[in-house]
């Protein structure tokens, strides 16, 4: 087994999670994408088709993973900008930490209204 | 805090060369590296602007998730500007998503013909998905037909 390399300044770090949250969250997104086209393919096999098989989204099973699934979008999406400021913005790097943080705060505030109006939408009286 | 991070010495010759033993293939690929990761920044912000519109207009406005049936796509499609909306980010995303997964493919496959083989089955899966929903998007027929009925369900002119 070998040792934690001393000092480093990127395992295990803010940097480090971050990009392993985008690599995760990306494949996630995907799979999903590919899915998705199916299923509104279905809008050239019958009305009918479309509208079962789209009805299987609204079951409250899959509206947690509707919500789970939009989670990981707004963390790629803000990341992805915090990815390219590192990038493109001269201090990018420098503060890649606080940008973190930034992204962090941006995901809760939008995801939360998400989660708060589609779950209550998915889940509520209908 | 200041530090110098030192270029790695393993594996480079004493002129700075990546010894021949630790490339990968000729390295005669010219820009392509380069233009993948722009394409990555560049449909990363378009895509941040055309996903969180999609979502916001099928989940958020009106009914949410209950409002979204054959209808409802019938009456998106009908405006060309929701059609090139779907178009860009059905090319956008699938080619974003593909060369994401290519790169995670390049990490992980260390066989030259896993890595061969995984990347073709991706590729052909992408060229499956976006040949189909280009067609889906400008074949779209609100009133669709079978056998000259009009099927149940469509949204037909009054005879």
């Amino acid at each position: 087994m070998p040792t934690k390399p001393a000092g480093t300044l990127y395992r295990g770090r803010e940097g480090m999670w971050s990009w392993v949250g985008h690599r995760i969250t990306g494949v996630v997104i995907f799979f999903f994408l590919l899915v998705h086209v199916l299923d509104t393919s279905l809008v050239r096999v019958s009305p009918e088709a479309y509208t079962a098989v789209i009805g299987a989204y609204k079951n409250p099973l899959m509206a947690l993973g509707e919500t789970g699934l939009v989670a990981a979008i707004v963390f790629h999406a803000f990341n992805g900008l915090r990815v390219i400021a590192i990038d493109f913005w001269k201090k990018g790097a420098k503060y890649q930490r606080q940008m973190l943080w930034t992204v962090l705060v941006l995901w809760l505030v939008v995801f939360g209204a998400f989660a708060i109006r589609h779950l209550s939408l998915a889940l509520g009286g209908h | 805090m200041s530090t110098d991070i030192q270029t790695p010495r393993s594996g480079r010759n004493s002129s700075g060369k990546i010894a021949p033993q630790y490339r990968r293939g000729t390295g005669s690929k010219g820009n392509f590296e380069m233009f993948a990761w722009l394409f990555m920044r560049l449909s990363g912000v378009v895509l941040v602007v055309l996903i969180f519109g999609h979502l916001f207009v099928n989940l958020m406005v009106g009914e949410g998730i209950h409002g979204i049936d054959f209808g409802f796509v019938a009456g998106k499609w009908a405006d060309p500007f929701w059609q090139f909306w779907d178009l860009a980010m059905l090319w956008l995303a699938m080619l974003h998503g593909t060369n994401g997964v290519r790169t995670i493919i390049n990490d992980y496959a260390e066989k030259d013909a896993t890595r061969f083989w995984l990347k073709v089955v991706l590729y052909a899966a992408t060229v499956v998905i976006v040949v189909l929903g280009t067609l889906v998007i400008f074949t779209f027929n609100p009133c669709p037909v079978a056998n000259g009925v009009q099927l149940p369900g469509g949204f037909c002119p009054a005879p």
